[in-house]
């Protein structure tokens, strides 16, 4: 009986509770100090007139600029027409691809026809980067909006179909035997068991096929367009207005971050179990 | 008469060499708890897969009220040695989860999942989430969803064999007062030889190369339990110790004539 009244099981679980809570306040503030540290090297090298401007504007002209562009614009149209524009291409191209692909791969890991059928075709055009194929889109489908919408569709397709697939076929099986001997119809069993069950895959998948679709996008549009945050960049360029392009790049990196963070909150709120001993 | 009928019963898995088990034949009545116990490769968590319907017999017929068994079916409540549970939903709605695929009611099958969790000693558990949940009270919201969808018969398979030794006597103890309750047919298959002998109304013991019944003994120390015995009463009861030993030694016996 003394053996209950060691004092090992209480001590045990502090050193767990205090590790790493020290360790992710810390790395927070490293990673805050590395970019003020950044920040502050850039405001130094131009202050002290080692680059000249046309190299690299000072923080306080790209701030200036963007105040500017904002308010009055850029090659017609303000910062935030080249915004909306390019949002709204991935929003567009985001939308189709999650109504299709995750139904194509819940048919890739459920059927085996299926997947007889389409593996090939995704696994074919997959490693192709987007920018290779996209004169072909453009031939076909001329360097209206649809060219880019579909550009940026097929990017996101494949990483979205892929990992629905890889949830659908890591369904545990014990739940769908359970579900079964509940009385579920294959149809129930899609809509109850499989689906959320491949869900925290499926949302790894989307924030993949963004950060790929995001980089598409704006390369193309560097490449054929009249409007978004990547022709801005690439006809501010052209002219060496490298303010703006400092701003474009700094506006490109935080929608990027913004949408990566957004999915992990998604994530967080829709798949609470994924992680969880269950 | 029994309620689910097993005749001649043989399974193989495609590709192997012999079959899993063979000529099997047992009933199962109401008010009988029946559990199937044997050591691993002895075939029966193959033979409670057949009578769940998840696999289909190679051999012989399995009946459940004069029906021949087809698939998996809401007739056949299963309890799993993994909980299974769906943890995308709480508590509640898990034990309502048959009853939803039935398409009852929101409310209704709510009324249905808060008695069934009462049964369990789970009341008040609603809306937890299912990794909020120990291992046993895991296993309880298991048995309050196999029994919510009202199934003919009850299946478990080795429900508790992922529990520790302490949460296992409890658990034994809940299913004997819920089977009495209830009034459900169970058939139980387990690796624990002191669980088979408490629980069993009827035991079969199972050996393996390929799974056969070498004992079937009749035995009344759950119904004892039921009664009102204690069960640290009725476990160290001679006679129980003396079934025990009786049991353990066919089981080594069999052992030493397999090897």
């Amino acid at each position: 009986m003394s053996s209950y009244e060691l004092p090992v099981t209480t001590s045990q679980p502090a050193p767990h509770r205090v590790i790493p809570l020290r360790r992710s306040l810390s790395t927070r503030w490293i990673s805050v100090l590395t970019l003020f540290v950044l920040l502050a090297a850039w405001w130094a090298v131009t202050a002290s007139g080692m680059i000249e401007p046309l190299f690299l504007p000072p923080p306080s002209a790209v701030l200036q600029k963007g105040w500017l562009l904002a308010t009055s614009g850029y090659m017609d149209s303000t910062l935030w027409q080249h915004l909306a524009a390019s949002l709204r291409r991935i929003e567009l191209g985001l939308g189709f691809a999650v109504l299709t692909a995750v139904p194509v791969g819940i048919a890739i890991g459920a059927n085996r026809i299926a997947r007889g059928i389409l593996d090939p075709v995704i696994e074919f055009y997959r490693p192709i980067p987007p920018l290779a194929y996209l004169p072909l889109i453009v031939i076909w489908c001329g360097i209206g909006e649809l060219s880019k919408v579909l550009l940026i569709y097929l990017a996101i397709f494949a990483p979205i179909a892929i990992a629905t697939a890889t949830g659908v076929r890591t369904v545990d099986p014990a739940k769908l035997r359970a579900a079964q001997s509940l009385g579920a119809s294959r149809a129930q069993l899609i809509r109850h068991v499989i689906l959320p069950s491949a869900l925290p895959d499926i949302l790894t998948g989307v924030r993949i096929g963004l950060g790929v679709g995001w980089s598409t996008l704006v390369a193309a549009e560097l490449i054929a367009a009249t409007s978004g945050l990547g022709f801005m960049v690439q006809s501010a360029a052209q002219f060496l207005v490298t303010d703006v392009v400092v701003l474009g790049i700094l506006v490109i990196a935080l929608i990027a971050f913004a949408m990566e963070m957004g999915l992990r909150a998604l994530q967080r709120k829709w798949v609470p179990w994924h992680g969880q001993a269950h | 008469m029994a309620l689910l009928q097993l005749e001649r019963i043989s399974a193989q898995y495609p590709g192997a060499p012999t079959p899993v088990l063979a000529d099997i034949s047992l009933e199962l009545g109401p008010r009988q708890l029946l559990v199937a116990l044997g050591p691993s490769g002895s075939g029966k968590t193959s033979l409670l897969n057949l009578i769940a319907g998840f696999v289909e017999p190679s051999a012989g017929r399995i009946t459940l009220d004069g029906a021949v068994v087809k698939g998996p079916s809401a007739e056949r409540g299963v309890v799993f040695q993994d909980d299974a549970l769906l943890p995308w939903q709480d508590v509640l709605a898990n034990v309502g989860f048959g009853l939803e695929l039935a398409g009852v009611a929101k409310a209704q099958r709510e009324v249905r999942a808060r008695e069934m969790l009462a049964l369990v000693d789970l009341a008040g558990f609603d809306n937890r989430r299912i990794w909020q949940l120990s291992g046993g009270q895991k296993q309880r919201v298991g048995l309050a969803r196999a029994l919510a969808a009202d199934p003919r018969v009850l299946l478990m398979d080795e429900p508790f064999g992922a529990l520790d030794a302490f949460t296992r006597e409890q658990m034994q103890e809940l299913l004997l007062q819920v089977w009495r309750r209830t009034a459900k047919p169970v058939f139980l298959i387990t690796h624990d030889i002191e669980e088979a002998v408490f629980l069993a109304t009827d035991l079969i013991l199972l050996a393996p190369n390929p799974g056969h019944i070498v004992e079937r003994l009749h035995l009344d120390f759950g119904q004892r339990y039921a009664a009102g015995e204690s069960a640290r009463a009725i476990k160290s009861d001679p006679r129980f110790i003396e079934t025990r030993e009786h049991v353990l030694g066919k089981v080594f016996s069999q052992r030493q004539v397999s090897v």
